[in-house]
């Protein structure tokens, strides 16, 4: 179980979260959602400590992360598998290289063994026969797509996914939902998937939070977001332009600025 | 008052950088007895990178400093009917001076650079964070290993430079310009002993030291952009250039 207490975070002057709490259960599959710049992958990371919290808690399965060792974290993010949004596979590896890195770092498999799980966590993706290329040669949607096999193969408690449908075409798109889907179900463990993708969120995710503001505007399952009455729920989940989440970035009067007498 | 704030500010932005950089520096000599244990592979690859990969550049340049040496010293001595002491000229110059700092240089520019943008490029497309994730230290799998692969290829480099160089003289004023083969590697046997060959020796290894500090340092607090990547890569030359060229002087007048 993850919890989040009464965190603060801010980047330079900027407030990100105020007083944010929310609580991921063990075995969910928990969507985090919310208009972009909300700081949604920043509390992926947050939870990965690779940020510190200004103020607050985190706590994994009870306990605090702020009072673990280096040793200690990188013992926890063991655990941890993680899909990044552009995928982050190492430039320098084939795609198979990049699947065996955990396993090579933190496992004395030998190279058969190795080589059987490499290719199991590639065909689960769809990639078995791209095994050879290097990411250079790979679309962004194969990039992510070897990326969650690497994130899957030492089979964590925890999966972070950061926007995971982003650049996808509709049929790995369908492929990788029923896939995070099938993994939590299958290896019994936790999955957090930040997203805008409401359709496919629906789908698969069990639990949502839509965060705005800094906090947690409104949780619960899919349907209950659908339902939500709020201004600021409806606008995000139907998608419409008016409402309390401005489109527009802070400006000057439109039609003053087109004929020259603002800035 | 504005002026005042003008020269405060910069100043404090180097104390600043200047004590981030002395902290990483120290975190990567904590690092590197594990490294060197565990991860030796990847220090030997990062010397055939650093290294093995700079040699053509490093001969090429070698020679032609040497072949200008060779003309300069013979030229210059010749109006003094001591053209036979081309080859202490030229061996001095290569072996206590030329050929650490021009091999640092060269260095930055070939490998220094290289460093500083793939850890930038690796920093820009999350790689370094993709492996803290996957409980892998950055520290032992990419900065020391690239750290140290720097120090050990300088004075190997300079070592091979000097050498060229002391051919490439050799080419000039014996062959070319007719000096003769004996009096031009008697004479600088006779005059140069051990002690300087350490100061080339011990110039190289400093050299060594700080451009691949710098290097590394300068990969891994790039701005995570295309833009921050470049400038780091031009802040490694121009750094590199001038801790070099400063610590020459230092290290000569402290030797001398």
């Amino acid at each position: 179980m993850i919890e989040v207490r009464d965190l603060d975070f801010s980047r330079g002057s900027r407030p990100i979260f105020k007083n944010l709490n929310l609580t991921i259960a063990h075995g969910d599959i928990t969507a985090i959602m919310g208009p972009s710049g909300t700081g949604k992958t920043t509390l992926l990371r947050l939870i990965a400590r690779q940020l510190e919290p200004d103020r607050g808690q985190i706590l994994i399965d009870g306990v605090d992360i702020a009072t673990l060792s280096q040793s200690a974290l990188y013992e926890l993010r063991k655990r941890f598998g993680m899909l990044f949004q552009n995928g982050a596979l190492l430039t320098d590896m084939s795609v198979f290289e990049n699947v065996a890195f955990p396993l090579r770092e933190h496992t004395p498999l030998g190279e058969r063994l190795i080589r059987m799980i490499v290719l199991t966590k590639l065909h689960a993706v769809g990639l078995r026969g791209a095994a050879e290329l290097m990411p250079a040669e790979l679309s962004g949607g194969m990039a992510r797509r070897v990326a969650l096999a690497r994130a899957i193969v030492m089979d964590p408690d925890i999966l972070f996914y950061d926007e995971p449908f982003v650049g996808l075409d509709p049929i790995s798109m369908g492929v990788i939902a029923r896939l995070i889907r099938r993994l939590n179900d299958t290896l019994g463990i936790s999955s957090i998937v930040v997203s805008h993708d409401i359709k496919e969120l629906a789908e698969v995710s069990d639990h949502s939070f839509l965060i705005a503001d800094g906090c947690v505007a409104a949780s619960g399952s899919p349907d209950d977001l659908k339902k939500d009455s709020s201004e600021m729920v409806k606008q995000f989940m139907h998608g419409l332009a008016d409402g309390p989440v401005a489109f527009h970035y802070d400006a000057p009067d439109y039609e003053k600025q087109l004929i020259g007498e603002a800035e | 008052m504005r002026l005042i704030r003008e020269i405060v500010r910069p100043a404090q932005e180097f104390v600043r950088t200047f004590g981030a950089m002395t902290l990483f520096f120290v975190q990567l000599l904590r690092h590197t007895p594990w490294t060197l244990a565990k991860r030796f592979n990847l220090v030997i690859g990062q010397v055939f990178n650093a290294g093995a990969l700079s040699i053509v550049i490093i001969m090429v340049s070698g020679l032609f400093v040497g072949g200008v040496l060779g003309l300069q010293a013979f030229a210059n001595l010749e109006r003094f009917n001591a053209e036979e002491a081309t080859g202490i000229l030229a061996g001095f110059a290569l072996v206590k001076e030329i050929g650490p700092v021009i091999t640092a240089l060269l260095f930055a520019g070939r490998a220094g650079t290289a460093l500083a943008s793939e850890i930038g490029l690796m920093k820009a497309t999350d790689q370094l964070s993709a492996m803290e994730m996957m409980a892998v230290n950055p520290m032992h799998r990419v900065l020391v290993p690239r750290f140290l692969g720097g120090v050990i290829s300088m004075p190997l480099l300079t070592a091979v430079f000097t050498m060229v160089g002391l051919l490439g003289a050799h080419l000039v004023a014996v062959e070319l310009m007719g000096v003769d083969v004996g009096a031009y590697w008697q004479q600088l046997q006779q005059s140069m002993d051990i002690d300087d060959v350490m100061e080339g020796i011990y110039k190289s290894i400093v050299f060594g030291v700080v451009a691949s500090l710098l290097a590394v340092w300068e990969g891994y607090s790039a701005v995570p952009t295309a833009e921050g990547v470049g400038r780091a890569t031009t802040r490694t030359v121009v750094s590199t250039a001038i801790a070099v060229l400063i610590l020459d002087f230092m290290i000569t007048a402290y030797l001398i």
